[in-house]
């Protein structure tokens, strides 16, 4: 076995990988510095599950070679996994098992010493010490996936692959799910998640946005704001919301997207832009140019890589 | 729109839906239509309760017209098939112990001269009747026997014209089961199915369950390997099967009162390898299997074949040969020979041999397939 190089927790080149004719995984290249926090995003069906569990040793990719921690992804598939905590789309531990006993199946698989000891401290650290006799099946979604990353962490990985990690979960859980993260990667833990949550793609170091299984935006959240050209306007007055069906469909629109009683129009085309609104000017409207969100760069990638599907 | 009572719009929404998701489980849509078809063909072709063409060893100990006039009129009943000619009393009791033969038919070197003498000539018929019903019926046919056979040999000189009764008369031992107690048969051969039931279905499920429930996924992206994870999940399934068996044979033994007749080297070694194939078969159809219901579907798949062609339900002598090649593949078959052999028969391994290789090949067979594909599941 080699030993860690660089400083790359993540560097992997060109993966492919196809299921029969479906070519999920396209020449996708990643690197991750370690002890860094990466947001994996994109569409639902963009390959994201596929690529993690391609760095996991979950799958084996059709060609395309890299490194995980240092070590081959594809020889040194072990001494991946022994150095790895995944947590899957789904809640993935025993339902009819109690939280402890989760947890104790998951020490003995690693084959961790002071067992004991390392699931009372994930307990302890979890605030579930008092709850460990309860079924797993009985937590609500918010403790499940703390528990579960809990359990993926107990063997204190050097790299943790999340995906989707807080579908469906409450905001306060998910802020103190993502406290946690933060928490590990201040330990030097290099996290790579997958989201459909745009605030927590803001709470990454950095982004690296797929579609159609190729890899097409990566960055900070800032850089790859910057790196879109996108211009946005902010459209306040009488029934703000009700133009953005009308403006949306206006040359040198690409999103106009009604928020409360507001609303908000995108376009990389200033002039055009512009133009599309001005014959909303005045008639009680207030205009005002605004920062793009990270969501309005995100629409515009998809509907962009969306026309270059052949 | 109406909300109330009963509307035909409604039940025919529910009804195309649920067409549509049937024909997409391609499985079950097989099965509909596999399932009747296969039983038709069983019941109809290869069930028989009446089985001719039985394979008969005789010991011949006079080498005579008679002798082969007996032997002629065995074979055009129908009933029997004379497959060997056994040297020696002790040759012919291996033959039918084994299994080789239904049936041994022993003609005495005095049977001429006793025919002749009209002084209580015998021929002596052993039954193997660990299965009574497959044995019945040629039983009863021997009754015609003694008026049959010797009819043309005995119209010239020794002629016996206008005596009263038959020329010779044919002892039936029904050996094994001398009462014909069906129980004898049914209930080791129910070891074999009960144990098939819930291995085969408990494995495949509780591996399909972890695929189902996405835990399969969590485990493979842990250090376990494959090897690790088949022989954690079916050691306590281990258990299991050897609870049911210690349970059923206590109670063959205490309710049915059936013979205990030793061989137990041979039953244990028959009935590890048969627990150990029967879950590695579970496993295999766990592998293969989407869902649950899937996976209780192939269940059923292998086990109704091995209730109706197995020897266990229906006489295995009975079946045309194809059905008994097909009966031969299954391991049910195997393993009930080796049980009845032990308990009824008292088989020891020297007798058991064949049924045991074949139980060691399904074994083999099965983890090899069970682990080829197991390695593969999520690529």
């Amino acid at each position: 076995m080699s030993p860690p190089s660089a400083n790359w927790a993540i560097d992997v080149h060109d993966l492919n990988k196809s299921f029969g004719d479906k070519h999920v995984v396209n020449d996708v290249t990643i690197q991750v510095q370690a002890g860094r926090i990466c947001g994996f995003l994109g569409p639902n069906g963009s390959g994201k599950t596929t690529t993690l569990r391609m760095l996991c040793g979950l799958l084996t990719p059709d060609s395309g070679s890299g490194q995980a921690l240092g070590y081959d992804i594809i020889a040194e598939a072990d001494a991946v996994k022994l150095r790895t905590g995944y947590m899957t789309q789904k809640f993935s531990l025993y339902e009819d098992l109690t939280i402890a006993e989760n947890l104790q199946f998951t020490a003995r698989v690693y084959g961790l010493d002071r067992r004991r000891e390392r699931v009372d401290a994930a307990l302890e650290r979890l605030g579930l010490a008092s709850r460990r006799g309860q079924l797993a099946g009985t937590l609500s979604g918010g403790w499940k996936q703390r528990l579960a990353l809990a359990a993926a962490t107990l063997h204190e990985p050097r790299l943790l692959l999340l995906d989707e990690p807080t579908a469906g979960v409450d905001p306060k859980a998910r802020r103190t799910f993502w406290d946690e993260i933060h928490a590990l990667a201040a330990e030097g833990l290099t996290v790579l998640v997958s989201t459909h949550y745009m605030d927590e793609a803001e709470r990454c170091h950095e982004i690296a946005y797929i579609s159609y299984g190729r890899l097409i935006a990566r960055g900070t959240a800032e850089q790859v704001i910057s790196a879109s050209g996108l211009v946005t306007f902010h459209g306040e007055g009488p029934n703000a919301d009700k133009l953005a069906h009308e403006l949306g469909k206006a040359p040198g629109v690409d999103t106009a997207a009604a928020f409360g009683a507001s609303i908000h129009v995108s376009g990389e085309n200033r002039a055009e832009l512009e133009a599309a609104i001005a014959p909303y000017r005045g008639q009680g409207y207030r205009w005002a140019e605004a920062a793009p969100t990270l969501e309005d760069v995100f629409i515009q990638l998809m509907d962009r890589s969306q026309d270059n599907v052949p | 729109m109406k909300s109330g009572g009963f509307s035909l719009n409604r039940v025919t929404a529910v009804l195309i839906k649920e067409f549509k998701q049937l024909t997409r489980d391609r499985i079950t849509y097989a099965m509909m239509l596999a399932i009747p078809v296969a039983q038709l063909i069983l019941f109809g072709y290869a069930i028989n309760t009446e089985p001719r063409h039985l394979p008969t060893a005789v010991l011949i100990q006079e080498d005579s017209r008679h002798a082969r006039s007996i032997v002629a009129a065995l074979e055009n009943s129908r009933y029997f098939d004379v497959v060997a000619q056994a040297r020696s009393p002790a040759e012919l009791d291996r033959l039918l112990r084994t299994g080789q033969v239904q049936f041994a038919v022993t003609i005495p070197g005095d049977f001429t001269r006793r025919v002749a003498r009209g002084d209580k000539a015998q021929i002596l018929v052993e039954a193997d009747a660990t299965d009574p019903s497959a044995t019945g019926p040629a039983v009863a046919a021997l009754a015609a026997l003694p008026d049959q056979a010797l009819r043309h040999d005995l119209t010239g000189a020794l002629g016996l014209q206008g005596q009263p009764s038959a020329p010779f008369e044919v002892v039936v031992h029904r050996r094994y089961n001398p009462e014909a107690i069906t129980a004898y048969n049914i209930v080791p051969g129910l070891l074999g199915i009960i144990l098939s039931l819930t291995l085969v279905m408990m494995t495949a499920l509780s591996v399909t369950r972890e695929t189902e429930r996405g835990t399969m996924e969590t485990l493979l992206s842990t250090p376990l390997e494959p090897l690790e994870v088949m022989v954690g999940k079916l050691a306590p399934y281990v258990m299991v099967g050897l609870i049911q068996t210690a349970i059923i044979l206590v109670m063959a033994a205490t309710l049915f009162r059936v013979p205990m007749g030793g061989g137990w080297m041979g039953l244990a070694a028959g009935v590890a390898l048969f627990i150990t194939g029967s879950l590695a078969l579970g496993f295999l159809i766990s592998t293969v299997a989407r869902s649950q219901l899937q996976a209780m579907q192939m269940s059923f798949f292998y086990i109704l074949p091995s209730i109706l062609l197995s020897g266990f339900m229906f006489p295995f002598r009975g079946m045309p040969a194809w059905a008994q090649w097909i009966g031969e593949v299954i391991p049910v078959t195997h393993f009930l020979r080796v049980v009845r052999g032990s308990l009824l028969k008292g088989q020891d391994l020297g007798d058991q041999w064949r049924e045991l290789a074949a139980l060691t090949a399904f074994v083999c067979v099965v983890t090899a397939l069970a682990m080829a594909r197991y390695r593969r599941t999520l690529d």
